[in-house]
């Protein structure tokens, strides 16, 4: 075997509250294109960070082209020859081309630019590509693989040899992806390495060379495509016992269907009008259920909740509630028939970080603690905050504490206590452990588990397949905004979900 | 677990010492102020000159109590000095028994002459209604507050050159005027009277009812405050027709107290006022804040002013230390937001 362009050794990163990796690793030989797999949050964004100088790790050593280096900023990473491409794409919308794949090295006299020279360069380096794009063209006005090639001839035009492509085909449609493995197989031909982040297994068997997979931080295999099989890959990346500490759901009975969601469409995104964020998404959840929603990042579950909730409008599709159709264009439509939701961002979309942990709790059932219409009754507000503080067990030093200054844990059950302030039918949970440490996430399962014996249908978005698993009575997969299967939880497994939110409808 | 225990026990410490300063820094700071300035003069400290003092703040603590309702949820009124000179010329025509009477000389015994409420009644209604074609600009038309009110402080000065075609109008009713220049116990000055009743009142609101709470909870996290279930465009509408309220009720007094109105009144108000409540601790990015602080503020403002000018110093190097002080509190904010949000 060649010596390896890229050695990462016993890379280890810890932030408040989370080892995010410990004894990860990686080798990328000359010349291959390497998939990079793992779970959400088994450390595959962290250990990109470090390589490209985003992050610096607290132990470890990164060999690169036969030296030891440290990578001290991105820049740093980028001098070397070490250029990431991320799924949210840096370039300036408004510039272009040849702007942006110069921006910050633009050729010329002193303070000067040389647009003919930075428009000939642009061309060489597009053509390289085998591309036909304009330098003068305005990177808004392209499409996004468009904008993702101007990405890479950035990476080019830096003289890279190494580039690394965080989910490059997640937003790309089909004939478009056949396109960047042919241009990324002639990068590979002409002497670069290519590390590819992605979920889609079927993409690393048709592309890549070698692969190395990560878990819960750790490295825990790598290999030759060639010898491996999808069960084989799959098997590695979840590989886990589920944890003893997860309590698992006991039996329970169901009653009625509360929420019906039937034939939800949405289309459009921020970077494409054609794309479906949504497209016929049904799901049916009962009294005293947890139906969790398993699907990788943007297989559109968050998207799914907010237009249940009334907080992004959808285009066509029915809501009903206990067999009603109601009509929901606003969360105040939504929490007057009795769903709630408890957002996947903790801070940017629940917490009022400057308000005490009293007026937070209460901010969704003002109606049930005013009097004479408008003045909120501070003892009934005082008493609702001490009974959710015993059932939900919140750690506290008083009411009147700021909510910043709580654990994140405790955080999210005074977010959870909001809402059963309220008595909801329906409680939608997004990401309910996201940020929250071991023994936090057991209470806030144990909490659901409450719920949904109290009659409320829950349910419940995670993108951590052993929690899904935990809580859930049945999982919806969801993969590029379709429901793509529905299965009992007595039924399922890591390997199974993951197939199931993988692999294409007609693969699976 | 250990980890929710630290947090739980060391972080309230350190939030409380940033939330003490950003509470009480400016009374702390306008009792050192009053103190230096009473050794220095002690002229400073008579009742007659408090009290002027305090009539002197008047309009602008009116204008700084409307101002505290949109700061909170993250806004700015520069429109608010445009407003007062269109408010008041409008009463001021009222008072004087209509357009075609605003011109005539005298307290309008000859002319035809209405009473001080309809002139009130007159210049809050034109507060409310610029106060909501402004907030329904910055809500329902997405334009953002700074820009809209820029436009209306253009606007309502152009309106009010327009009406007052040239000249002041001047001389009203002796009702109207005491409501301006009037003592009650032969010491406190009305406007006083009338800034410190809906100081109060404000307090009543935003502290104690759900109205304040979704000011608060709107400014402090729109996105947030929409999930909750709040009428988050409602909540910012309002806020600007508070400030219109606020804005037409000022321009009243400050007629009644110079006994005219001029289509260049209130010129520059909009600068002293954003001071005194940013510097009475409420912060600019929006749910923190409270009407105590703005009153400290107006009032902090207030003596820094009578003080340097008992002291004889220049308005030049007046409006200098005023500029340095708002500049150090938004500083002081900014800091503070710092530590919440790392917190």
């Amino acid at each position: 075997m060649a010596e390896p362009l890229l050695r990462m050794t016993l890379i280890g990163k810890r932030f408040p509250g989370v080892q995010a990796l410990d004894d990860a690793g990686l080798e990328v030989l000359p010349g291959e294109i390497h998939a990079l797999l793992g779970e959400n949050g088994a450390g595959k964004s962290t250990l990109i960070k470090i390589l490209s100088g985003a992050q610096q790790p607290d132990t470890g050593t990164i060999e690169f082209g036969g030296q030891m280096v440290t990578m001290a900023s991105p820049h740093d990473a980028q001098r070397r020859g070490i250029v990431t491409i991320y799924q949210e794409f840096t370039l300036a919308p408004n510039m272009t081309i040849a702007e942006n794949v110069f921006i910050g090295r633009e050729p010329g006299p002193g303070v000067f630019v040389n647009w003919r020279k930075m428009a000939a360069e642009t061309r060489a380096i597009t053509a390289r590509l085998g591309l036909e794009l304009r330098p003068m063209s305005i990177v808004r006005e392209l499409r996004v693989a468009e904008q993702q090639m101007v990405e890479i001839a950035r990476a080019l035009s830096m003289k890279s040899r190494l580039i690394v492509m965080d989910e490059p085909t997640s937003a790309l449609s089909s004939s478009e992806v056949e396109k960047l493995f042919r241009i990324v197989r002639d990068l590979k031909a002409q002497g670069l390495s290519i590390i590819f982040v992605t979920h889609r297994l079927e993409e690393v068997m048709q592309v890549c060379d070698r692969y190395t997979v990560l878990r819960d931080g750790r490295l825990v295999g790598s290999g030759s495509i060639a010898d491996a099989t999808i069960d084989g890959i799959i098997r590695l990346i979840v590989g886990r016992q589920v944890s003893a500490l997860f309590a698992h759901r006991e039996e329970t009975d169901v009653g009625d269907v509360v929420l019906k969601v039937d034939g939800l469409f949405r289309r459009g995104n921020a970077q494409d009008q054609n794309a479906s964020v949504l497209a016929d998404v049904s799901l049916e959840v009962r009294r005293g259920e947890i139906v969790g929603i398993a699907g990788l990042v943007g297989a559109g579950r968050t998207e799914m909740a907010r237009a249940v909730f009334g907080a992004d409008p959808f285009d066509s599709g029915r809501v009903l509630i206990e067999g009603r159709e109601v009509h929901i264009r606003s969360p105040q439509d939504a929490i007057r028939h009795g769903i709630g939701l408890v957002p996947e961002d903790r801070k940017q979309q629940a917490l009022f970080l400057a308000l005490a942990v009293r007026t937070n709790l209460s901010m969704a059932s003002h109606m049930k603690i005013l009097h004479w219409g408008m003045f909120i009754d501070e003892e009934a507000e005082r008493a609702m905050v001490e009974e959710y503080r015993k059932k939900l067990n919140i750690r506290m030093a008083s009411p009147e504490q700021l909510i910043a200054s709580l654990s994140g844990g405790n955080q999210q059950k005074v977010t959870l206590a909001r809402w059963l302030a309220l008595g909801p039918k329906v409680l939608i949970v997004d990401e309910p452990t996201r940020g929250i440490d071991i023994g936090a996430k057991v209470e806030v399962h144990n909490l659901l588990f409450e719920l949904a014996r109290s009659g409320i249908a829950v349910i419940a978005i995670s993108s951590e397949l052993h929690e899904v698993l935990a809580i859930s009575d049945r999982i919806v997969t969801m993969r590029e905004g379709r429901v793509t299967g529905e299965i009992k939880r007595e039924d399922a497994n890591e390997e199974i979900l993951m197939s199931m939110m993988t692999l294409s409808a007609k693969a699976a | 677990m250990t980890q929710d225990l630290h947090s739980d026990i060391q972080a309230p410490a350190k939030i409380d010492i940033i939330g003490f300063l950003a509470r009480f820094a400016p009374l702390i700071f306008l009792i050192v102020l009053m103190t230096g300035f009473a050794l220095d003069e002690p002229r400073f400290l008579t009742p007659l000159n408090l009290f002027n003092v305090l009539r002197q703040v008047s309009i602008y603590g009116l204008l700084a109590v409307g101002m505290t309702f949109v700061i909170l949820t993250a806004g700015i009124d520069l429109s608010i000095g445009s407003l007062v000179a269109f408010a008041g010329l409008v009463a001021a025509a009222v008072s004087k028994g209509g357009l075609s009477n605003r011109f005539t000389v005298g307290a309008g015994q000859e002319a035809a002459s209405h009473g001080w409420y309809l002139a009130a009644f007159a210049a809050i209604a034109v507060g409310l209604a610029g106060g909501f074609l402004q907030g329904f600009a910055i809500t329902r038309l997405k334009v953002p507050p700074f820009v809209v009110t820029l436009g209306g402080m253009s606007a309502f000065r152009g309106g009010a050159l327009l009406f007052a075609a040239g000249g002041p109008i001047s001389g009203f009713e002796p009702g109207f005027v005491w409501m301006g220049q009037g003592r009650i116990f032969g010491q406190v000055p009305v406007p006083v009277i009338i800034f410190l009743a809906f100081a109060v009142l404000a307090h009543v609101v935003l502290r104690y009812t759900r109205y304040g709470r979704q000011v608060y909870a709107v400014g402090g996290n729109p996105e947030a405050a929409r999930l909750s279930g709040l009428n988050v465009r409602a909540v910012t509408t309002s806020v600007y027709v508070i400030m219109g309220f606020f804005a037409g009720l000022g321009a009243f007094v400050l007629a009644a107290r110079l006994n005219s109105a001029e289509a260049v009144a209130g010129t520059g108000y909009e600068l002293t006022v954003i001071a005194s409540v940013v510097i009475g601790g409420t912060s600019l990015f929006g749910g923190v804040g409270t009407i105590f602080g703005t009153v400290i503020g107006t009032i902090l403002i207030g003596v820094l002013l009578n003080g340097l000018v008992l002291m004889n110093v220049s308005a030049y190097i007046q409006q200098i230390i005023i500029g340095i002080i708002i500049v150090l509190a938004v500083a002081f904010d900014t800091f503070a937001k710092s530590r919440r949000r790392t917190s």
